[in-house]
Parts: structure tokens; C-alpha cells; sequence
């Protein structure tokens, strides 16, 4: 079974391990102690563990990392499409998958 | 508080000034990008000869602070300063300091020497005579790992960084403090979103405070140019904001209470941890960039006196660094496998279970003293020696503030 990592007890994401194309992983540290996967998530990123409302906070470390832009639910993907950083502005702007920027104009 | 219970020793280079190196290197200094190529050409195929400069025409007092903490690091053993005869920064003024701290040290202007071949070949004379003269006078002293000062950045980070990457160095950081070594992180623009976790750690309130400056700052810097330390290659990787890429980046500081805060060309002010607080100061040109890319950071640290630089990275990195060796360490065990040239170590045998954090911990402080002792790292044997020096404003008046 694939893995991920819950770093903290109050932690609502854990990090994927591994490349995952969906279904059950394993939650290393955590509770509960797996999650599935309802689309692909790749190594390095990160899974909902529950059912999250927009407007609360993405823990992780056991600290808020950032604000939950809408509805997410347990097993998905948490990154630039539904999460926000509560400092960093341009964060929301850039690719979500390559993280490449979509502000500047090269032409 | 170890498994290792006796000091770990090995030879060191005994400086006029009472510190002690783990290399012994010629620095070739040139002082406008306009000599840049001279000087690297008179390093190329020159064993021990490496090469820093400053490519602006028009000085800086911050990059002339950084090239002569470099100059001066424990690692150089004599240095000769190349300049092309036009620029505000003197290489007969750097050479003449480098010499008061009692290593030789040589300079010329390209222009008075008959330009490229000529300046090449007077170069290359010059070099070889000061590595005789530097390693006939080299004074060999047993030297131990509380008299070692190790640096910490990471670069290209990913989700991997924080779970397994900067944990295992937070945790070697600990031991290194433990046994009486000096450990230096840096990069509080990576520190956004821990004001309080940052002030917690602080060993006195005057620590306190200079911690909490340097943080405001931070966030200042950040605010200001719109702009937090995270990359398009962090995204990728899984970092989503900078919040969750602080948090990650901190724990490689391990747990050590911070006895203060230096800045660029500053030398920690005794054995423990120290924050390296690189961000420029508010001037009349506004602040300028922080860590404009990683090889930056490692230059800052290797002029707060770092033997050794400790890099972290998970999406991977190819960069080395002059003066003091870079060892490469990443959590992301891909990476690890794909650019096995290039890395050290790999910490990702922690998130499979292969070895406890600690167990990696100390077998990091192993390699670490091996490295001290003379075993080359994987940037030394691939002969990366990437340098950066760049326009900046720190306040010469806040330097040894706490």
C-alpha cells in the first residue's frame, strides 16, 4: 500500500510519500490511518484527511499553512487551486501544476 | 545526550589569527566583472585555486564587508586580488588587509599588465608561488568538531524538505551544539508566518530582540516588494504557500536555542546556534533583493566563517561553492537516485524506515567530520564552484548588535 505522512496530530493534510494515481494509502503517524485518494496525487504534495470548509485553515506542522479557498474533501488534492496562502498574494496566480507564473507578460 | 561519547578530531590549518581551517586554499578575488574571466581562467587547472568576485564597476560596502570575510575565511590560505584598473573596489586594498591577517596575498590591474595572455600567465605565476609559499608555511594543528562552524540552506525545496531533509539536519544540528560546534542557519524570509515559534527559540531576551528584528524586517522585505521566498519549483513539489515552506525550512535550525543574530561578514560570537540575517536593510533605494538565488545564501554563510555549508534540497540542485565545501543532502529519494552525481546524502531512508532520525543524524555528523578530516564532497570532486556577490545595504552600525 502506497503511503502518506501526517507530520502532527491536529494536522488535517498529510504528504504523499510517493506518486499516487488514487485509491487507498496508508496515514504514517496518522489517525485515521488511511485515506483514499478520490484523484492522482504525486509525491511531496498533499491529501485532505477530512472533509475541509472554505475559509478554514489547511494545518500542517501542526500550524495553519493556509486558508481553504472551498470546499475540499477528504482525499483530495490540496494545493494553488483551493488553497491560499493568508500572506503571499501572487501564490493564488501561478500554475497549478508547474507553479510557473501567469502575471508577467513576456510579450 | 549522543552515542558518540569521545571528541571527534582531525588536522586542521592553523591561521595567524588563532582560527582554524579544514582546507587550504589559494582565493582568487576579482573586483569588476570586467576581470572575471582572467581570473577564472588563472584558476582553471590550478589545484586549490578558487575564485570569488564582485562584478559591479561601482563599489558596495556590504560586497567589500563579504569579499574580505571570504578572503579572510580559515579555509584561504593566501589570496590574490585581480582588478582591471578602472573600478571603484581596489584589489591593492583587499590584498593589503588579507595580509595584515598574516597570509600572503598579491594584486594586480589587467590593464598594466598588457591585457588577457599576459595578465593569464602573471596570474598563474603569482598563484603558484603563493600555494608554495602557503603550503611551506602551513602550520598543521589538531583541530576538533567544537572548533567546527557549520552552515545551513536549503534550495529547491519540495514537500520532502520538511519531513525528512531539514529534520535530519535540525537534528545533526543539535548534536554538533551538543558537543560545543557552532551551527549558522539563515534565510528569514523563509521564516514567514513564525514570529512566535522564531521568539520562542531565543536564548536571552537580548537575543530576543535582535530575533524579532530581523524577523519584522522580513516581513517588511516581503510586504514590500511583493515577493516571499517561493519558487515556481516549490509549487511543483508540493509547497502550496510559504506558511507551510517556513515551517518545512525551519526545522533544519533543530532545536537549539538561538544565541543571537549576525549578519553578512559577521563571525558567530561563540559556540551554539545562530541566526545569519542576510536581508538587506531599508536605505534610501528601498531595500534591494534578499537571497536572490541560492549560491547567495551559501556565500553569506561561508562569510559568517562556515567550514562547511549543509544543502538541502528535494527537488534537486547542481551547484558547489568556493572556499568551504557543500554537502548536498536531500529528503526526496527520487532526486536522490536521479541525481546521484551530484548528492551527498539521503535523507529520505528516514520516511521508509530504513533508519531512525537520529541514527541519520549521527551518521551525517559522520560524514560531516570525515569532510572536515579531507574527504572531497560530491560539488569538490565535480569541481562545482559557483559564486555570487551582489549590491546590497546592511547598515554597518547594527553589525555586532547582539
Amino acid at each position: 500500500m502506497k503511503k502518506c505522512f501526517q507530520i502532527h496530530a491536529d494536522d488535517n493534510a498529510a504528504t504523499l510519500l510517493e506518486d499516487c494515481d488514487g485509491g487507498g494509502v496508508e496515514v504514517i503517524g496518522g489517525s485515521p490511518a488511511g485515506v483514499t485518494l478520490v484523484e492522482p496525487i504525486r509525491l511531496g504534495h498533499k491529501v485532505a484527511l477530512c472533509d475541509i470548509k472554505p475559509g478554514a485553515a489547511i494545518i500542517k506542522f501542526g500550524i495553519p499553512i493556509g486558508v481553504a479557498t472551498q470546499p475540499i474533501r477528504a482525499g483530495e488534492w490540496i494545493h494553488l487551486h483551493n488553497c491560499r496562502s493568508r500572506v503571499d498574494e501572487r501564490s493564488s496566480t501561478l500554475d497549478v501544476e508547474t507553479g510557473a507564473p501567469t502575471d508577467v507578460v513576456y510579450e | 545526550m549522543s552515542c558518540m561519547n569521545n571528541p571527534l578530531s582531525f588536522q586542521g590549518f592553523l591561521r595567524d589569527d588563532g582560527r582554524k581551517g579544514i582546507r587550504n586554499v589559494v582565493l582568487v578575488v576579482y573586483t569588476v566583472e570586467c576581470a572575471s574571466h582572467v581570473a577564472l581562467e588563472i584558476a582553471r587547472g590550478e589545484p586549490d585555486a578558487h575564485v570569488v568576485g564582485f562584478s559591479g564597476c561601482y563599489d558596495n560596502a556590504y560586497a567589500i564587508r563579504l569579499m574580505l570575510a571570504l578572503a579572510r575565511h580559515p579555509n584561504v590560505g593566501a589570496v590574490l586580488a585581480v582588478g582591471l584598473g578602472c573600478e571603484y573596489t581596489q584589489p591593492a586594498k583587499i590584498a593589503e588587509v588579507v595580509r595584515k591577517s598574516g597570509r600572503p596575498a598579491e594584486w594586480f590591474y589587467i590593464q598594466e599588465h598588457g591585457g588577457t595572455l599576459k595578465s593569464i600567465e602573471l596570474g598563474k605565476r603569482i598563484v603558484r608561488s603563493l600555494r608554495d609559499t602557503m603550503r611551506e608555511s602551513a602550520r598543521l594543528a589538531p583541530m576538533s568538531v567544537n572548533e567546527l562552524v557549520v552552515g545551513a540552506e536549503c534550495g529547491g525545496s519540495d514537500g520532502t524538505s520538511g519531513l525528512a531533509g531539514n529534520p535530519v539536519v535540525g537534528r545533526f544540528f543539535d548534536l554538533l551544539v551538543g558537543r560545543g560546534g557552532t551551527a549558522v542557519f539563515e534565510e528569514t524570509v523563509e521564516m514567514i508566518g513564525l514570529g512566535e515559534v522564531l521568539r520562542s527559540r531565543a536564548a536571552t531576551d537580548e537575543a530576543r530582540a535582535a530575533v524579532s528584528r530581523a524577523y519584522d524586517k522580513a516581513v517588511r522585505y516581503c510586504r514590500s516588494v511583493r515577493q516571499y521566498s517561493i519558487s515556481p519549483g516549490n509549487f511543483a513539489g508540493g509547497l502550496t504557500t510559504i506558511e507551510e515552506k517556513s515551517m518545512g525550512a525551519f526545522v533544519k535550525s533543530g532545536s537549539s536555542p538561538i544565541q543571537g543574530v549576525i549578519r553578512v561578514a559577521e563571525q558567530p560570537g561563540g559556540p551554539g546556534l545562530w541566526l545569519l540575517d542576510s536581508v538587506p536593510d531599508e536605505h534610501f533605494m528601498q531595500f534591494g533583493y534578499t537571497n536572490p538565488n541560492d549560491t547567495e545564501g551559501i556565500m553569506d554563510l561561508i562569510s559568517a566563517g562556515a567550514h562547511i555549508v549543509l544543502f538541502i534540497t528535494g527537488r534537486g540542485s547542481v551547484i558547489g561553492s568556493p572556499i568551504a565545501p557543500l554537502i548536498k543532502i536531500t529528503g526526496n529519494r527520487e532526486t536522490f537516485h536521479r541525481l546521484q552525481d551530484d548528492m551527498d546524502f539521503d535523507a529520505s531512508r528516514v520516511l521508509t524506515g530504513e533508519v531512525t532520525m537520529t541514527g541519520a543524524a549521527e551518521e551525517l555528523f559522520s560524514l560531516i567530520t570525515a569532510v572536515a578530516a579531507g574527504k572531497l564532497t560530491r560539488p569538490e570532486i565535480l569541481g562545482h564552484r559557483e559564486q555570487f556577490i551582489t549590491y546590497k545595504h546592511q547598515d554597518p552600525s547594527r553589525l555586532r548588535a547582539c
